[in-house]
């Protein structure tokens, strides 16, 4: 009988580690451990020193403001001081 | 029997005999100079154990104490692990110029006077400008140049705050100040400028990704780390540190985020740390100062192994940029590993080192009460993370296939990243050991449940925010301009255009300046030309008649 052969996955002769299902379930376990840094904190009370700090999943919100801050910050530099490698060079 | 050796002695002894030397023994220098130089550190009592004279002072060539002691251990241990990775691949003259380098490191160390420090202090600036030209690249030799300019420049002016202070006050002894005059503001900007703070940051950038793959681990160590050392014996409490340490600690975030080349966003990541130490400095507490040193001492081994791994990415494929690399993990698993550890260890995740030292710091800043540093500290944290933390390891081992499947590390590299990797996590682990050699008692506990809790939540939505921001950090074939480009741009532009008399004005100051030089070129080829009056030989008998003349009108006038 002829059997048509099924074409393979491009992705299954790549590592393990990059292909899609793997990332897919990393992104899941991320999330879930995301979840629970932030839901520890019902059982785990953090300790404020100036105020805000103690709020619930205070450091979640700050650490990811603070990144989106600090890109948008360097994105906005870079219009300025951002040149061709070669610029020295040349 | 000698109870002791001079340290850094040993090391330049080690300096001198590396090129002396082939094969095994050469080897053997290589790591027996630091091993036996870390026993000697050890051996050193407290106090002032060796002076000598000079000029019409008595300078103290060794003054140990418990601070000095553990910059100079980690110095030591540096040199051996640097020595480790280096020393089948570097070539003899950097690994002696290495050596030389560590031996101006300890030296400073040790000094027990403005004058002794500055002197190693040179010899620093002088062998570490060496280890840069060793890239052996037409860039490298351009970087070392202007690496040595700013470094002889700083120390000149240090000199001039050291001779402020030596005149007006008649003392040469290294002992805490603050920056309130002239004198004590010049040795502060002169050690700020090695510790790579405002405005001239941008030497670092510049200088180390231009060394050799080899090289670069050496001048991560040294140079800015015993700039901190100076700030702890001669500033500490020195309000200003706060603030400039803060600058450093987000240039070197947002530079580094800008960056392309795996170098030289370790580089930029330098400052950042180094930021963290100086700001802490100048909070001045017993926490704090301890904070300082804790994080100089993990940071020299975090470091380290950052640019080894990127060391051994460039000497295996020759890229250095994020946009040439990625997928690197395949076939480099050591490496990528060891680079990972250590970017944990700079983002002071739990059970790393950068953990239990860094939270030393921000706990200064509670400790005064100063809650805008604090915040601020814990968003650089959240930064080193972003930057360093995911930012160097994600671009050059994971991003994207490359196609490259260079080999791992070679044998002695492994050995120098995996003892480095294990010190990072032991210190993190077991940090109690480390703190007990401290200059001041610590008690500290730095895995308080709530204290993990609050670091988790930070890094790992620093990480979140990082992968969602993805495409807004794919890198670009760019470099960033810094204040650098003042004197490497617009100060050449102002005197080509005053030069090419672009204008009136450079027109009337060149033809005024020339003028007066053909004038002076005149008068003195008139004088002192071939048939000048100062130039024309003279009979014997004429100069003894004129010395008798003028020996007799000076008798006369004497005895009137």
């Amino acid at each position: 009988m002829n059997q048509t052969p099924t074409p393979p996955d491009r992705h299954d002769n790549d590592h393990w580690l990059v292909r899609p299902a793997t990332i897919r379930k990393l992104w899941i376990g991320l999330g879930i451990v995301l979840a629970l840094t932030v839901l520890a904190q019902a059982l785990v009370p953090i300790k404020g020193y100036f105020g805000a700090d103690d709020w619930f999943g205070f450091a979640a919100l700050f650490g990811f403001g603070s990144c989106v801050a600090m890109v948008v910050i360097a994105k906005l530099l870079g219009v300025v001081v951002k040149r061709d490698e070669r610029y020295y060079d040349d | 029997m000698i109870d002791w050796l001079p340290p850094g002695l040993i090391l330049l002894a080690g300096a001198v005999l590396v090129p002396l030397t082939r094969g095994w023994l050469r080897t053997a220098v290589v790591l027996g100079a630091p091993l036996v130089t870390l026993w000697a550190i050890w051996q050193l009592p407290d106090g002032v154990s060796l002076t000598a004279p000079f000029l019409k002072y008595e300078i103290e060539l060794i003054e140990a104490s418990a601070v000095r002691r553990l910059f100079a251990t980690i110095f030591a241990i540096m040199s051996f692990v640097g020595g480790l990775y280096a020393f089948r691949q570097a070539r003899s003259y950097e690994l002696a110029a290495a050596l030389a380098y560590a031996a101006g490191a300890v030296g400073v160390c040790f000094a027990g006077d403005l004058i002794t420090l500055f002197l190693f202090w040179e010899l620093m600036a002088i062998f570490s400008t060496v280890i840069v030209w060793c890239g052996g690249t037409e860039r490298s030799r351009a970087a070392g140049i202007r690496y040595a300019i700013m470094h002889l420049l700083g120390g000149v002016i240090l000199k001039v705050g050291i001779e402020g202070v030596v005149i007006h006050t008649g003392s040469i002894q290294l002992q805490p100040m603050l920056a309130t005059n002239f004198d004590t503001w010049m040795i502060l900007i002169g050690i700020l400028i090695n510790a790579a703070a405002p405005p001239i940051s941008a030497w670092l950038a510049d200088a180390y990704p231009e060394s050799s793959p080899t090289g670069s681990v050496f001048l991560s160590a040294f140079t800015t780390k015993t700039a901190v050392l100076a700030l702890i014996l001669l500033f500490p409490g020195e309000p200003v540190l706060v603030g400039v340490g803060l600058y450093m600690i987000f240039y070197g975030i947002i530079y580094a985020l800008l960056e392309n080349d795996a170098r030289r966003i370790l580089a930029y990541s330098i400052v950042n740390q180094v930021g963290f130490m100086v700001c802490a400095v100048g909070i001045g507490t017993q926490t704090a100062l301890n904070g300082a040193a804790a994080h100089a001492f993990a940071h020299i081994i975090y470091k380290a192994l950052l640019f080894m791994s990127a060391g051994v990415v460039i000497y295996r494929t020759g890229l250095s940029k994020c946009s040439d690399l990625g997928g690197l993990f395949r076939t480099m698993p050591i490496t990528t590993v060891c680079g990972i550890i250590g970017a944990l260890a700079i983002s002071s995740f739990p059970l790393t080192s950068g953990f239990t030292t860094k939270t030393l710091i921000s706990e200064a800043a509670i400790g005064e009460s100063l809650a805008l540093v604090y915040f601020l500290l814990t968003a650089a944290s959240a930064g080193v993370f972003l930057h360093a933390g995911i930012k160097f390891p994600w671009f050059v081992f994971f991003q994207k296939d490359s196609g490259l499947r260079p080999k791992d590390a070679p044998w002695n590299m492994t050995a120098a990243m995996l003892l480095f990797a294990t010190l990072c996590i032991l210190m993190g682990v077991f940090p109690q050991p480390f703190y007990a050699l401290l200059p001041y008692p610590v008690d500290f506990d730095a895995y308080q449940p709530a204290k993990i809790l609050f670091y988790l939540q930070l890094l790992l939505f620093s990480g979140l925010a990082f992968f969602l921001l993805l495409p807004w950090m794919q890198r670009t074939l760019t470099i960033s301009l810094d204040t650098d480009w003042l004197w490497r741009v617009l100060f050449l532009r102002v005197a080509a255009w005053i030069l090419q008399g672009g204008s009136t004005a450079g027109q009337v100051l060149v033809s005024a300046v020339g003028d007066r030089l053909a004038a002076l070129q005149q008068w003195t080829g008139r004088h002192w030309g071939r048939d000048g009056v100062f130039a024309r030989s003279w009979p014997i008998g004429t100069t003894a008649l004129w010395i008798a003349i003028l020996l007799s009108t000076y008798v006369l006038i004497y005895y009137r």
